[in-house]
């Protein structure tokens, strides 16, 4: 039976690392604030789609 | 990649923030502007790459009035100020969270997340929206803090300084603790759940008795800290209600924490089983998701409060052209206002004119009025009395200091106070119903069988879940507190849903409330029998004395003193010695003349002779007939203690409200105060039915001893009146509504604030708290089944950790969904308005309001 504890060790090891993910995602502030993020993809969407737009255009005219 | 707007005509509006043009003067690139400032802006973020800004939402900036000088932001250059502001500093890097209220769209977050391409000193920043903060980081070498906040105002976004005042505090850790708490919570449950789960089923049994002591230990490990530190507000709430000997809902949840975590580990230690941390962990988690759930809930009620025109109060507001009254939510800094007697200074200002006599007794708590100076600073909240004062504004409308001065200590009604409140009161049987219980059952086991004792006494106490009774009350009423505020009816705090519900008593001021306000149907009326002089041949007024009349009554914000100045214009002279006798009258000296405007009853107490033997002065002009029934209330006029004549002021009921007297009238009893003579009795009377009481001629203090007479007889009353000669009579009644119209004035005293417009609806407002109250108490209803059929079976000892496990989420996930869902489909009948309140908020001000159009035609 010793295969369950080699099992419990192994669980608890990975749960203890999702633990201290989580500790330190609350620390730097990612709980913080959840509704910006949600405007910022925004502005980096049409950043991205800008950029693509002006590199197209370079390749065009070289 | 512009969508410019093509047309360069006259109505051109300004590509920067949206304003109408005034001329064509500030063009650049076959774009207009309104001003020099925005054009500034414009061509800085051009210079610097930064014109997504514009293609994120159109007319995306804020007006830039006038270029700020970099002059007026010099003092933060000053390191003692400035370390005062900084979050952090060393030699090479600072970094300073500053609130910017201008921040209103997706472009501002851009544009402040790109602030680092318009000054090389400037490092990262960020945005915190729902705050309207950005943490930003910058070299002190290269841009001092002056000149970051000089950056930030030149491109729109003014800081808000809040300089060594007590705001400083940062709202943030409560957040980032309670997230740990849930946390470690739903990670101790989870696996601690999972190495319970084979006792359940019996599946241990394969594996012999080390397994159980290896799940047991570590299950005792992995529930201390969630009992510690998770559960750490539970135990400061208790040890804090033991002290002030009150047993709140704490004391058994943490007494059965305790007994639980003891008995785990005297089962452990003893071999016997792994004992029950997976229900102790999981009835902490479920608790604290509860209170996560509410928090959260009132979050989201602070900021409609503070971002969606919390108050539908309105100020008068000087412009060029005269005064106009604006909402609140419209002010800007650097308005000027005109605040009349007993009106509230809704931001801090600056004194312009007139004879300012602040009373700050909402805000410090001192009674005596302070005098100030021209140019002193007035603090918001301070209260005007006498005359009319002319302040410029400082500082923005904080909607939400508003309301933490309405919930202010002087105002609490003594019942708060009481344990009064219907989860106080049934919580507090509860739980002592509880403790004994388990008492009861433990003896009882004791002497049966005493190694079931602690067991059952643990496992009543667990079972026992009061958390499904705790969110009932505040989740109810917090949902019904929302949907009233959507419809302009806006509750001081969620008690007085309760308090409503248990009104049996409606008494009504007549002057404000149920008449309305307008110059319609004012008239002046000559005095019968004055002697005439040569100035006035004919008794009438002069064009002289009528602006000094209209003048003085400027300084009232009495419907009636409001009705007659709409009537004699806007003239605006200045009055000396101006003072107002609540439901007596006004008086002031004007030009050297001493001016009486009020009832007959004030006027005669003043020593002005009344010759006439008729109700009021009689009514004998131009041969109109005005005999009864015409109703109407009478305001008389003396000049230099002579009567001159009086104001018929036609009272033309607000529309609904014979409709709403006689929902009213089947179920409550009802009252009328008035301060106005006994003249339209009659008509009153027919309106309120045979049993109605009606008192004419009170003054606030009568009727403030009217309600608490009625009281006395153990009524519970609500008071409806216009908050200034009712002002006591609203903070004495049960329920205090306070019904505001154009000319609304901030009354803290109430405990309601309805719109005028939605007066009719009081009556299905008044069912719907009902209804409310209703829900509460079929919420403790279900939880209290819960409970029953949980606690029997505990106490018979047959206590299995899978049923706990299941009833306790399952009770407080019905009674939440119970809660909410009720209340928001009791009250759908109460939302035709919605989409009028949506469309009067300021679109700079709707939190999610960018505009994804430019996008979506990039897409294309």
């Amino acid at each position: 039976m010793n295969v369950v504890v080699v099992l419990i060790l192994a669980s608890l090891v990975v749960a203890l690392l999702f633990l201290a993910a989580f500790i330190w995602a609350v620390r730097s502030g990612q709980y913080e604030d959840t509704l910006t993020p949600s405007l910022r993809v925004l502005g980096e969407d049409a950043a991205l789609k800008k950029t693509i737009v002006i590199s197209e255009t370079k390749s065009k005219n070289q | 990649m512009f969508s410019q707007p093509k047309t360069q005509a006259v109505r051109a509006t300004c590509f920067h923030c949206g304003e109408p043009c005034p001329d064509a003067a500030f063009a650049q690139d076959g774009k207009s502007f309104c001003c020099f400032g925005c054009q500034t802006v414009f061509s800085l973020l051009q210079e610097n790459g930064l014109e997504q800004f514009y293609q994120l939402q159109a007319a995306p900036g804020t007006r830039i009035r006038a270029t700020s000088a970099a002059a007026k932001w010099a003092f933060l250059n000053d390191p003692a100020v400035a370390a005062k502001l900084l979050d952090y500093a060393d030699k090479t890097q600072a970094k300073v969270t500053l609130h910017l209220p201008a921040i209103h769209c997706v472009a501002c977050v851009w544009l402040l997340e790109n602030l680092f391409k318009l000054h090389p000193g400037v490092g990262h920043s960020q945005v915190n929206f729902s705050r309207r903060e950005a943490a930003i980081t910058f070299t002190p070498d290269k841009i001092k803090l002056g000149e970051l906040a000089a950056l930030l105002a030149g491109i729109g976004y003014e800081p808000e300084l809040t300089l060594g005042e007590t705001e400083k505090a940062k709202p943030s850790p409560w957040r980032k603790k309670a997230w740990l708490q849930i946390g470690l919570a739903g990670f101790a449950f989870g696996n601690i759940m999972l190495m319970s789960l084979p006792f359940y089923f019996g599946l241990d049994r394969f594996n012999g008795p080390w397994f159980k002591a290896v799940a047991g230990w570590l299950s005792l490990a992995f529930a201390l800290p969630v009992v510690t530190f998770s559960a750490a507000d539970f135990w400061r709430a208790a040890w804090v209600s033991l002290r002030q000997r009150t047993i709140t809902l704490e004391v058994p949840i943490v007494t059965g924490l305790a007994a639980i975590y003891l008995a785990s580990a005297g089962e452990v230690l003893a071999q016997r089983g792994p004992g029950y941390c997976d229900s102790l962990t999981g009835l902490i988690f479920f608790l604290l998701c509860g209170r996560l759930f509410q928090k959260k809930t009132y979050d989201r009620l602070t900021f409609d409060r503070d971002y969606k025109g919390f108050f539908p109060l309105s100020v008068v507001r000087k412009n060029a052209g005269g005064e106009a009254s604006v909402a609140i939510s419209q002010l800007e800094t650097g308005d000027h206002l005109i605040l009349r007697n007993g009106e509230l200074l809704p931001a801090d200002a600056t004194l312009v004119g007139g004879d300012a006599c602040m009373d700050y007794s909402f805000v410090s708590g001192e009674s005596e009025p302070v005098t100030c100076a021209a140019g002193s600073h007035l603090y918001a909240g301070g209260r005007q009395v006498g005359g009319a004062i002319e302040v410029e504004t400082v500082k923005a409308v904080a909607q939400s200091y508003l309301a933490t001065l309405w919930n202010h200590e002087a105002f609490r009604k003594p019942r708060d106070h009481d344990l009064d409140s219907l989860t106080n009161r049934y919580s507090q049987r509860f739980t002592k119903l509880v403790i004994g219980i388990a008492i009861a059952a433990a003896v009882f086991w004791l002497f049966k069988d005493a190694g079931q004792a602690l067991k059952v006494f643990t496992s009543v106490l667990i079972v026992a879940c009061p958390c499904a009774l705790a969110l009932a009350a505040p989740l109810t009423h917090g949902t019904a507190q929302r949907l009233l505020a959507r419809m302009k009816i806006f509750l001081k705090n969620t008690l007085v849903i309760e308090r409503m519900a248990g009104v049996d008593t409606i008494v009504l001021d007549k002057t404000g409330t149920l008449t309305g306000a307008d110059a319609r149907g004012v008239e002046f009326l000559k005095a019968e029998g004055r002697m005439q002089n040569e100035e006035t041949k004919d008794g009438v007024l002069s064009a002289a004395e009528i602006s000094w009349i209209g003048s003085l009554a400027r300084h009232s914000t009495h419907p009636h003193s409001v009705r007659i100045a709409k009537l004699l214009g806007t003239s605006v002279l200045p009055v000396r010695h101006f003072e107002e006798t609540p439901g007596g009258g006004i008086e002031g000296e004007l030009a050297g003349h001493q001016l009486l405007l009020g009832s007959r009853t004030w006027l005669e107490q003043r020593g002005i002779i009344i010759c006439s033997n008729r109700g009021d002065v009689a009514p004998t002009v131009s041969g109109k007939k005005l005999e009864p029934p015409h109703v109407g209330s009478y305001v008389l006029v003396a000049i230099d203690g002579q009567l001159r004549g009086s104001f018929s002021l036609e009272n033309s009921l607000r529309p609904e409200v014979a409709q709403l007297l006689s929902q009213l009238g089947g179920r409550y009893e009802l009252a009328l105060l008035s301060g106005d003579n006994e003249r339209e009795v009659a008509r009153f009377r027919q309106l309120f039915g045979e049993r109605a009481i009606l008192k004419f001629n009170q003054s606030p203090a009568d009727k403030l001893n009217f309600v608490r007479e009625l009281q006395q007889r153990g009524r519970k009353v609500m008071m409806v009146g216009d908050g200034l000669n009712d002002a006591g009579a609203l903070k004495q009644a049960d329920v205090g509504v306070a019904v505001v119209e154009q000319i609304g004035i901030f009354s803290p005293a109430s405990d309601v604030i309805l719109d005028a417009a939605e007066l009719p609806k009081l009556a299905k407002v008044l069912e719907f708290s009902r209804n409310a109250a209703r829900v509460v108490r079929a919420g403790f209803v279900i939880s209290v089944l819960y409970n029953l059929v949980g606690v029997s079976i505990a106490a018979a000892g047959f206590l299995s950790p899978i049923v706990c496990a299941i009833l306790m989420p399952v009770s407080s996930a019905t009674v939440v969904a119970f809660a909410c869902g009720t209340t928001a489909w009791l009250g759908r009948g109460l939302q035709v308005k919605k989409l009028k309140v949506e469309s009067s908020i300021r679109p700079s001000l709707q939190p999610a309001a960018f505009n994804l159009q430019p996008l979506a035609k990039e897409a294309a």
